[in-house]
């Protein structure tokens, strides 16, 4: 088995992760403001019903989570889940939604109740005040938590192998099938790699917005 | 014809009564300094005028308009509160300017919003004021590059910006070091003029004493005397008021 032959096989695999955690990225973050919203909220029931859903899913594996993505429609509703990468988005996107969530949540609470009320005695508008005063600050505080999760969700993208999804270490393993076990080490490349980059990226944006505090 | 009348502010706190019908009336051109011990409901009083709070009772009027009435302030709606609040202008203890803007974006960035003139206008109303307050060579500085007492001239000049018929003070010199509370209170006295209407709430008596035409010593939500300066430091009627001033000389 050549190198090459290795590490193409390994990218295709790795070109579903990628799918994964940019898909993940592209669908939690908009759930994520809309829960860390509903548990802010000042109608009592929806906040609590928000924070024991992010209870529920911070508090159980996303293994498990993915599990049950994939079998529970079939066996509840009898419509099975067909498509295993549709069940591994679903089970990513709740997960990192409620991650996320409890991360804004926390940078729109710390923002200082005085920046509100500068704002308003100046005579803006409440989506004003959020949208130019509060918004940046709460984004230059959330990068570094933000970050942490981003580059936490390269790595559990390896995950949706439980459920058979098609990607890098799945790859690796049908080498290993075949009594090739290097190919599953040399994965480790394309982890360290894509999440140097992050670090890279997300250095140079915590650098851009240091200019305030 | 007073520029501001307020008449019987109440306002509650749970089953704590804060204030408890505060009255008074100012004159267009003049510095009231507003003194009193810790608790006593000056800054309540203040953001009941700024409406950060809503008085549950009693009226506030802006020349000959009633502009807040205690006893209706269910039917005002979000727009109504932000016209009225423009009237009001009020400088924090704490500066709470906005971090992430410059000096002039700090200044510009409500009558922008609010579309009080051109752009263009705007910065150049702003880039005088700046210049009034003395940092004229820190325009482009960024909050967190200034002393305290910078950041407060900063804050004084983004409330004079909105051109506020009565720019109110909360402690503006509180949270600053001795030696630049200086600083800040002469930009306050170099505001003093016949069109700019002020009320003051401080523990520098020195201040109170020489800038303002009206004093009122507040105590437990109520305004246990008002006065001239003269009326108030040297002949105190009130046993309270003289306690109050011979402690604040005992602390110098
Ligand atoms: N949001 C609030 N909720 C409950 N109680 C409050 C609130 N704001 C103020 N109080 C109470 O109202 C009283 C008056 O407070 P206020 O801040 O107006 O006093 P002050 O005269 O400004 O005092 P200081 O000189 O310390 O600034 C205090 O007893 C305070 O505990
Ligand atoms: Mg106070």
């Amino acid at each position: 088995m050549s190198f090459q032959q290795v590490t193409l096989d390994l990218a295709v695999g790795f070109l579903e992760n990628c799918r994964l955690f940019f898909e993940t990225l592209l669908f939690s973050i908009p759930l994520g403001l809309i829960i860390s919203f509903c548990s802010m909220s000042k109608f009592k029931p929806l906040s609590y019903l928000m924070k024991i859903f992010v209870w529920c899913i911070r508090g159980t594996p996303l293994m498990l989570q993915l599990f049950v993505v994939l079998y529970v429609p079939g066996l509840v509703f009898n419509m099975p889940m067909r498509n295993r990468m549709l069940a591994a988005l679903i089970a990513f996107v709740i997960n990192y939604a409620c991650y996320f969530s409890e991360i804004f949540r926390g940078g729109i609470e710390s923002i200082p109740k005085g920046q509100y009320e500068a704002g308003q005695v100046l005579g803006l508008t409440k989506s004003q005040i959020f949208s130019k005063i509060v918004l940046l600050q709460v984004i230059k505080r959330i990068i570094p938590p933000m970050s942490n999760e981003i580059i936490t969700l390269v790595k559990d993208t390896s995950l949706a192998r439980v459920i058979a999804v098609g990607e890098i270490l799945l790859a690796a393993e049908r080498f290993a099938g075949k009594g090739i076990i290097w190919p599953l080490f040399y994965t480790g490349a394309y982890f360290l790699i894509f999440c140097g980059v992050l670090t890279l990226l997300f250095g140079y944006i915590e650098k851009k917005m240091s200019y305030f505090n | 014809m007073s520029v501001l009348q307020v008449n019987n502010i109440k306002k509650s706190f749970g089953k704590t009564e804060v204030l408890k019908g505060i009255s008074f009336s100012l004159e267009k051109g003049e510095v009231l300094s507003i003194i009193g011990s810790s608790g006593s409901g000056k800054t309540t009083l203040l953001r009941c005028l700024n409406f950060l709070e809503f008085a549950e009772n009693g009226t506030i009027a802006i020349g000959d308009k009633v502009i807040y009435d205690g006893a209706v302030k269910k039917n005002l709606s979000d727009s109504e509160i932000r016209k009225n609040r423009l009237h009001f202008g009020l400088v924090f203890q704490s500066f709470n300017l906005f971090p992430q803007y410059n000096v002039l974006e700090n200044i510009t960035l409500a009558p922008n919003l609010l579309k009080m003139d051109t752009p263009e206008n705007n910065e150049i109303h702003a880039k005088q004021l700046i210049e009034r307050v003395g940092l004229t060579e820190k325009t482009e500085s960024y909050p967190c590059q200034l002393s305290g007492g910078q950041q407060q001239r900063v804050a004084i000049a983004r409330a004079l910006a909105l051109k506020p018929d009565i720019l109110c003070f909360d402690e503006p010199t509180s949270a600053l070091d001795p030696e630049l509370t200086g600083e800040v209170l002469k930009v306050i006295k170099g505001l003093k003029s016949k069109d700019s209407t002020m009320i003051v709430v401080t523990h520098e008596m020195e201040f109170a004493k020489n800038v303002s035409d009206k004093v009122i010593f507040m105590a437990d939500g109520v305004i246990e005397e008002m006065g001239t300066p003269q009326e108030i430091f040297e002949n105190p009627k009130s046993e309270k008021t003289r306690s109050f001033l011979s402690k604040s000389l005992e602390e110098i």
